[in-house]
């Protein structure tokens, strides 16, 4: 009903329901899965292609109408703020694993080695994988055996990696001021540049987990140090390559001329994405690698 | 509810799609809160039942009905279904109808997200009450899913947790858009300090669910990754700790108890002023009061674990926090009183149910301090007191705010006024029903009953009878709820505009029923 007022009120719309289709079909699908019941992974795939489906339509049909100028900039702030409000329940939810981290560093593993009664001998010292897990040698051993794991060092590949996103959130911000400018081809190339820094960084972390799980014996089965590390960094990795994803479609967007300087909501609502995400590692690495 | 615009098909500017499309594919926020309202009312009958069985199971001593896994399966589902089903949804649906017409917003800010929210609900509790047929059947650890209870859980547990999961990012979702329409949808001249009251718990609320769900929902892919991939993070062999479960549990789980509470609090805020015709008392004290409600929330979350084992230090925050909560919740207990003090009353159901909700929250208020008291919480943890106590909260504030409101709203909706004497024995069987299960419940936990146990001791029979009884007639009296609203649906006495002769806001504005889409022009606020 939007010729009558000023805020755009779309008609009706299939998107919605066929999402909840395709997710209610990959979580039973990933429940099969992990009970081990036959056709799991078939289950799984078309609740995978639904969403597919579902998130190029939609996205699509929002990218059109933006183009096309429906929204208004009423329109755009309510954008903007359901944008940041997402951004804080995604914050909330890192605080939970971070939390977790902190709370048996700081708490479960030195009441653990302090109560000698229940496991004489087990001290706190941390990375641990608890008192009935395997033992630490040290960060990035060459030899592990079997009943014992090594760490990554923060300094190698981690280091360079928080260089790549530290740089990666300079060049979007580069090419948002770009676009605004209006240089388009200035744009392109910086954005560019930033999804080519997503993909680098991504490329690395699948080097570390194989160096993890094929050298250094650390595992999701790592006790509770092995249980955050790739909790953290893989729920962060998988986010990266959400906004990775999101940084290749606004980029193609950019090339299809999409966006101007006064309405460009799906541009700086990936870059706060991406910032987020940004930020969310730094953390991480501070109290997951350094600490 | 469905028949609101049945009577508007000659405006014009109403191109409403008729057929099941107008729901699937709804993008209308009072066409959608309708679809929240129903579901919501169906969750509850099913929760409802659960807890007629595990009441029916301990009207005696001994077991009779049902094996003791069934009943654990019994008490958990309820837990979750009314929680997750009925006492959420419920508000949302009112936040859905009402604050696009009470801020003067022609919609909710996002239209198409505020379909998905909804339509996440359903696959969510076909798996969770499709986890009752799994082998294995369903959760029966308590709602809570504490480990290592919920890691030793067959495939039902992987329902629940996804669904829950799904629950999750439909509350989020709500929320933020709840948020984004308070915050930019209002009519010229609405500040933020003129706002009905209802739509200022929403926003607070909304804001607890955004921080709080995401937690939970973290916790719970802990417990999935316990469960199946190997992680120990509740194990101590690992260097886990089964009671860091609890602690970020309760971290999302005492903001959801006022998540469930405000809203309830927003509609009596609005009812009261209305049957006393005088302005709300103390209008910005309750804004504070409400806000204050909500950051406390997130620094008491302990006290539901205080015999769990815990420094002396964190004990005695935990409990001077929780006290603390009190002062808030006392303004706002005042500030009713004070709005009714002098004056002209009148009783409609709506009104008795807001009396209803002061009074009945007020003992589960009172009952709460004592549990905050963690001395007196050793000696009543986890027995029929704490039953009692939240039941006096969740079903005596929320429940019968919900009540409250959509008898209130209910001409508005359907432009028929429902039938004021059965509503009034509506309430009173209700409120009577209510009192006789769980009050006996006081005195069960006191004397030692524990919770979640099908058998107990032969003293405990009486009250256990009582409780049974009331549960009957509270649980059969819904059947009158729905015949009422049926009825108003069907015809009755033509609603005015206004509806309530004391009624202020912009809601009562507009014709009763709304035509589909409402201020597409904004009003200006004065």
């Amino acid at each position: 009903m939007s010729e009558q007022g000023s805020y755009y009120v779309p008609e009706g719309t299939k998107w919605p329901t066929i999402t909840s289709a395709g997710i209610f079909c990959l979580a039973s699908g990933f429940i099969m899965l992990m009970n081990e019941i036959n056709n799991a992974s078939i289950v799984m795939l078309v609740g995978t292609l639904i969403l597919i489906y579902v998130i190029a339509g939609w996205f699509g049909e929002v990218a059109v109408e933006s183009e096309s100028g429906t929204y208004s900039k009423q329109v755009d702030v309510s954008f903007r703020m359901s944008m940041g409000w997402f951004i804080t329940s995604e914050v909330m939810f890192f605080a939970a694993f971070f939390g977790a981290l902190f709370y048996t560093r700081m708490l479960s593993v030195p009441w653990l080695a302090e109560t000698e009664l229940l496991w004489p001998g087990f001290e706190n010292i941390w990375p641990t994988a608890g008192p009935g897990g395997a033992a630490h040698i040290g960060a990035d051993a060459h030899h592990v055996d079997e009943g014992q794991f090594a760490t990554i060092g923060a300094w190698g590949l981690p280091f360079w990696n928080t260089v790549i996103l530290l740089v990666s959130s300079l060049t979007v911000t580069i090419a948002h001021h770009a676009l605004i400018a209006g240089n388009r081809s200035k744009l392109n190339i910086w954005l560019g540049i930033t999804v080519v820094l997503g993909c680098i960084f991504l490329y690395c972390q699948m080097l570390e987990y194989t160096h993890a799980y094929g050298e250094l014996g650390l595992t999701l089965g790592s006790g509770v140090y092995g249980g955050t590390f790739f909790m953290l960094t893989g729920f962060h990795g998988f986010h990266v390559t959400i906004g990775t994803i999101c940084l290749a479609v606004i980029m193609y967007r950019c090339l299809i001329g999409h966006f101007r300087a006064d309405n460009h909501f799906g541009f700086e609502g990936v870059a706060w994405y991406w910032h987020f995400v940004d930020t969310v590692w730094v953390i991480l690495f501070v109290f997951v690698y350094v600490l | 509810m469905t028949a609101t615009t049945a009577d508007h098909h000659d405006d014009h500017h109403d191109h409403h799609p008729s057929g099941i499309g107008r729901w699937l594919f709804s993008t209308n926020h009072k066409d959608i809160g309708t679809m929240y309202l129903w579901f919501s009312f169906c969750m509850f009958i099913i929760g409802g039942l659960m807890a007629l069985i595990v009441r029916a199971e301990l009207f005696m001593p001994g077991l009779q009905l049902v094996t003791p896994h069934f009943f654990n399966q019994m008490t958990t589902n309820h837990a979750l279904i009314m929680i997750f089903g009925a006492a959420m949804p419920v508000f949302v649906g009112l936040a859905n109808w009402q604050i696009p017409m009470m801020i003067g917003a022609p919609d909710m800010a996002l239209p198409r997200l505020n379909n998905w929210s909804f339509w996440l609900l359903p696959p969510a509790f076909t798996l969770l009450i499709g986890s009752l047929f799994s082998p294995g059947g369903a959760p029966a650890g308590g709602w809570t899913m504490y480990p290592p209870l919920s890691i030793q859980t067959g495939m039902g547990m992987d329902m629940a947790i996804l669904a829950m999961h799904m629950m999750g990012i439909s509350s989020i979702m709500g929320s933020i858009n709840i948020i984004a329409t308070i915050l930019n949808m209002r009519a010229p001249g609405m500040h933020l300090m003129k706002m009905p009251m209802f739509v200022w718990t929403w926003l607070i609320t909304a804001f607890l669910l955004v921080t709080s769900i995401p937690v939970l929902a973290g916790a719970i892919t802990m417990l999935l990754t316990d469960r199946h991939f190997g992680t120990q993070f509740f194990d101590a062999a690992g260097g886990g700790d089964p009671v860091m479960f609890q602690h970020i549990f309760w971290f999302f789980g005492h903001p959801e108890v006022y998540i469930l509470i405000l809203p309830a609090f927003g509609v009596i805020s609005q009812v009261i002023p209305t049957f006393s015709r005088k302005p709300l008392f103390g209008y910005s004290s309750m804004v504070f009061a409400v806000a204050a409600i909500a950051f406390l929330s997130f620094i008491v979350w302990a006290h539901h674990m205080y015999t769990v084992g815990m420094p002396l230090a964190g004990e005695l925050f935990f409990m001077y926090s929780t006290m603390l909560i009190s002062i808030p919740t006392g303004v706002k207990i005042f500030n009713w009183v004070a709005t009714m003090w002098r004056g002209s009353m009148t009783f409609e159901t709506p009104m008795l149910y807001a009396i209803g909700t002061v009074f009945l929250f007020s003992i589960g208020g009172f009952s709460g301090l004592m549990l905050a008291i963690t001395p007196s919480d050793f000696q009543y943890h986890d027995t029929y007191f704490v039953v009692a106590h939240f039941h006096y909260v969740i079903f005596g504030g929320t429940i019968t705010g919900a009540f409250c409101a959509v008898y209130y709203w209910l001409p508005k909706w359907t432009g028929h006024m429902y039938d004021e004497k059965l509503g009034k024995i509506h309430f009173w069987l209700t409120v009577i029903g209510m009192n006789i299960t769980f009050f006996p419940q006081h005195f069960l936990g006191l004397a030692g009953m524990p919770r979640r146990i099908p058998d107990y001791s032969l003293q405990f029979t009486e009250f256990n009878m009582m409780s049974t009884g009331g549960a009957l007639l509270l649980g059969l009296s819904q059947i009158l709820f729905l015949y009422i609203v049926m009825k108003a649906i069907k015809g009755g006495e033509k609603a005015t505009d206004q509806v309530w002769d004391g009624a202020e806001g912009l809601e009562w504005t507009l014709p009763s029923p709304p035509p589909a889409h409402t201020f597409t022009t904004p009003p200006l606020v004065k």
